[in-house]
């Protein structure tokens, strides 16, 4: 019992960044949602079942704009289509996680993954465990801020403008702890380089399928080096 | 006017193709999973958290407008913040707070 307290706790200190960014985010989200006439209890099921941020925002524009279902299912395959990359991460890690497995596959969001992905866990904390609760702290931050935004949404209103930025500065700062974390930076800067070229290419709205196939090519064809350096 | 039907399909429709794509790689690779995946999955992390930092940036127009300063200035002061003090949240309030009075106050 004792060591499940600990991974408790520690799963709630890690989530505690997320939950800043996630109950902004997701106020953001309700708000929005109300200011379409969506009231909190739409925010409420929309996060609790599809749960991905940035889509999210994206299908308020559908939902006010009365987008056919198909354009829907089309526009959250590249939206989303990121994902498959964090599925393909945790194989490895989810594997004999048994019942818990469906729900933490459910709740593989980008934050949610970044905690889950390469955690330095001391001794004393369940892995097992840990992912559950992280994902669960998460996503109940992520419901609770869009169900509040919705709450609210109609009652005062405030300059937002810039929020959003938590985003970039949250994937800014896993960035800065990956790389000290390692000396081999080539996956990252393969990552950035791969994904600042196509945005050259093909803009901002089309850019991340491309960028997702170069950066893949590139890992493969820098295995040999990688996979040298790595297992020494 | 809300229709409310069409509203609740087009939740379902999303929320159904999110947890496909999540549960994909699970389902295809259940039984054994090949070593270049494996590999995938130990590099790919550093390679997506790249992606998705420029993804967030991605409609920031270096050559229009305010020329991207804000957001390169609160990239920085992320970096410099962290680097420093190595304390996500306070990193993460404090990029966003100078950001925000950037965009709204400055620019």
């Amino acid at each position: 019992m004792k060591k499940s307290k600990e991974t408790i706790k520690y799963a709630f200190k890690a989530s505690i960044p997320i939950m800043a960014g996630y109950i902004v985010l997701g106020m953001g989200f309700g708000v929005l949602m109300e200011s379409k006439g969506y009231g909190w209890w739409w925010s409420l099921l929309m996060s609790l079942t599809v749960y991905a941020g940035s889509m999210q925002y994206v299908a308020i524009d559908l939902l006010a704009g009365g987008a056919t279902l198909i354009s829907a299912a089309l526009m959250t395959l590249l939206v989303n289509i990121r994902h498959i990359f964090y599925g393909i991460t945790m194989l490895e890690g989810y594997k004999d996680t048994g019942a818990k497995k469906p729900y933490l596959i459910c709740a593989l969001t980008d934050e949610t993954f970044s905690l889950v992905c390469s955690p330095n866990l001391p001794k004393g904390v369940e892995r097992k465990a840990y992912y559950l609760f992280v994902s669960l702290f998460n996503h109940f931050y992520w419901v609770a801020g869009s169900v509040l935004g919705g709450i609210i949404g109609n009652v005062f209103t405030f300059n937002t403008a810039g929020v959003d930025f938590a985003m970039t500065a949250l994937f800014v700062v896993i960035f800065v702890e990956q790389w000290e974390s390692t000396k081999q930076h080539i996956p990252a800067l393969t990552g950035v380089l791969c994904s600042l070229v196509m945005l050259l290419i093909f803009g901002p709205s089309d850019f991340l399928i491309p960028a997702m196939i170069t950066i893949t090519a590139a890992l493969l064809l820098e295995r040999k080096i990688l996979e040298g350096g790595a297992s020494e | 006017m809300i229709d409310g039907m069409h509203s609740f399909l087009l939740i379902a429709v999303v929320s159904l193709v999110t947890m496909g794509i999540r549960f994909l790689p699970f389902v295809v690779f259940r039984k054994k999973t090949p070593k270049w995946i494996l590999y995938m999955g130990k590099v790919l992390p550093f390679a997506i958290m790249g992606m998705l930092v420029v993804y967030t940036l991605k409609n920031v127009t270096p050559l229009k407008g305010n020329h991207g300063i804000p957001e390169l200035l609160g990239v920085l002061f992320v970096v410099l913040l962290h680097k420093w003090k190595h304390n996500t949240l306070l990193s993460i309030v404090g990029g966003t707070i100078l950001y925000m009075l950037l965009i709204q106050v400055v620019f």
